[in-house]
């Protein structure tokens, strides 16, 4: 697999939403990478809105199997989601499955009028009929199932990619 | 000794007592509650956790509050929740306990909270689903005689540690009926756990009971001497119902030497919180200036109760799989 530059992933996502955004547009993030993204996402695109945070743990699909996540982050949605044009932010899309449980999460917080996708890498392997509006970039191969993709950010705030075998 | 509450994976399986509970399960309770007290601020107050399990709440003793935030955390977390209030159906027709539980699991029950007069009630029904090979289905303790009630303690924990953040350099009071109190003792036993310096027991003589300087506390029987320089005050209940005999002179004696005042708690420090796990006797154990005033925090005990509760319940219906 090439090299992904996730600093010059960011700036392709930041094109691809400013001319759909407006000052009113919310946006989201998954916990971890999805909230840093949607930090910066929200800076660099002048919103108004404060950024919300979702942790999904209390609403995946595999809990009776799994458990529940050890350490679940608190969700926090600053805005009214009732009518709002909500932007859920995710670092890397895989299965679906986290976007459906924020969908889900997301709506029970109210009824927002439009909710769009927006992550930085599309790693194939979908298992639900889930897309992303706004994706910087989509992997030619999709990543074999061993291996995780992760987004990780340093004390200046400049994020990288990296990919563990597990 | 294999400890009954937890699994071969040093999960809890159930909850009984927190005597016992290593502290990184003490902690990782604490953890899971915090995120579970923001749904109550949502539009929807509901959670999926929980959707299609079967929640029976077994109270075999009254009990307003800690049923009905039992039965308010378990419908948050999208549970079926079965109100039986036992005193009053089957045992009354002679039906024994254990009847009871298996007829319940013929009901696929998947988790039972109890509350029981006699100590050790949830541990018999606990042993005898291991017994009778039902280990996928999970006992809470919501109170049992003098013996324990882990989910109290467990959210004056959450409670503590809210205010005060750090256990490690904190003072705690304990103050009252200690001797009938089952709160009092899973207290001691969390805090101590959770690593506080000072726990102090103040009482008088006959409502402490004689070993309680063993639980690793510091024995005070002049209330004004025990309250000196506290981070915590935790009030206990004057448990009237569970008197036998003259342990004590009238009410009204009790809150003169005993009541917790306004004048009495300023000998605590200035940010002392106070607690109370009610109902509470105002005028008897706590003077209303005291219960209403800016330090206590009891009403708060009683909503992250609700959270405390949810991520107990969580935290074992979630282990159903992964002990397979």
């Amino acid at each position: 697999m090439q090299k992904l530059d996730a600093e010059a992933l960011f700036q392709t996502l930041v094109e691809q939403m400013r001319p759909h955004v407006t000052p009113d547009t919310a946006l989201v993030g998954i916990h971890t990478g999805g909230v840093w993204l949607a930090e910066r996402l929200h800076r660099t695109l002048g919103l108004k809105q404060p950024p919300g945070s979702i942790d999904v743990s209390f609403y995946r699909d595999d809990f009776a199997s799994k458990g529940l996540h050890p350490q679940p982050k608190r969700t926090d949605i600053p805005f009214d989601v009732e009518g709002a044009h909500v932007i859920i932010v995710d670092d890397v899309l895989y299965t679906g499955r986290t976007t459906r449980a924020a969908i889900n999460e997301l709506f029970d917080f109210g009824r927002p009028s439009h909710v769009d996708l927006a992550v930085l890498v599309d790693r194939g392997g979908r298992e639900l009929p889930i897309a992303a509006r706004y994706c910087a970039l989509t992997l030619p191969q999709p990543l074999p199932a061993s291996q995780s993709l992760q987004l990780e950010t340093d004390a200046a705030g400049t994020f990288t990619l990296r990919l563990i075998d597990a | 000794m294999h400890n009954p509450q937890l699994n071969k994976h040093g999960e809890l399986q159930h909850l009984l007592t927190i005597d016992g509970l290593p502290r990184d399960v003490i902690s990782a309770i604490l953890d899971t509650a915090a995120p579970f007290t923001e749904v109550a601020e949502r539009e929807v107050k509901k959670l999926p956790l929980l959707r299609g399990k079967s929640i029976f709440n077994l109270f075999f003793e009254n009990s307003t509050r800690t049923r009905t935030t039992f039965e308010i955390a378990a419908k948050r977390l999208s549970a079926d929740v079965v109100n039986l209030n036992v005193s009053t159906s089957s045992t009354a027709k002679g039906e024994s306990l254990l009847d009871t539980v298996d007829n319940l699991c013929a009901m696929q029950a998947d988790m039972f909270v109890v509350r029981h007069a006699a100590s050790g009630a949830p541990f018999l029904i606990a042993q005898h689903l291991l017994a009778t090979g039902r280990d996928h289905i999970h006992v809470v303790n919501a109170g049992d005689g003098r013996h324990a009630h882990p989910t109290q303690g467990l959210l004056d924990m959450y409670t503590i540690r809210h205010y005060k953040r750090d256990f490690t350099n904190l003072t705690v009071a304990i103050v009252g009926d200690v001797l009938h109190s089952r709160v009092a003792r899973s207290q001691i036993a969390a805090l101590t756990t959770l690593g506080v310096p000072e726990v102090r027991v103040i009482g008088p003589k006959t409502l402490l009971p004689t070993e309680v300087e063993r639980m690793g506390v510091r024995v005070f029987h002049d209330i004004r001497e025990g309250l000196k320089g506290v981070d915590v005050v935790m009030m206990l209940r004057l448990q009237n119902e569970r008197m036998n005999g003259a342990l004590l002179p009238t009410p009204q004696e009790y809150y003169k030497v005993w009541g917790l005042t306004a004048e009495k708690l300023a000998l605590a420090k200035p940010d002392a919180i106070v607690m109370h796990p009610g109902p509470m006797n105002r005028g008897v154990e706590i003077d209303s200036s005291v219960a209403d005033g800016a330090q206590a925090v009891i009403l708060p005990q009683v909503t992250f109760g609700i959270a405390v509760r949810m991520a107990v319940m969580s935290m074992l219906a979630g282990q159903q799989g992964s002990n397979k």
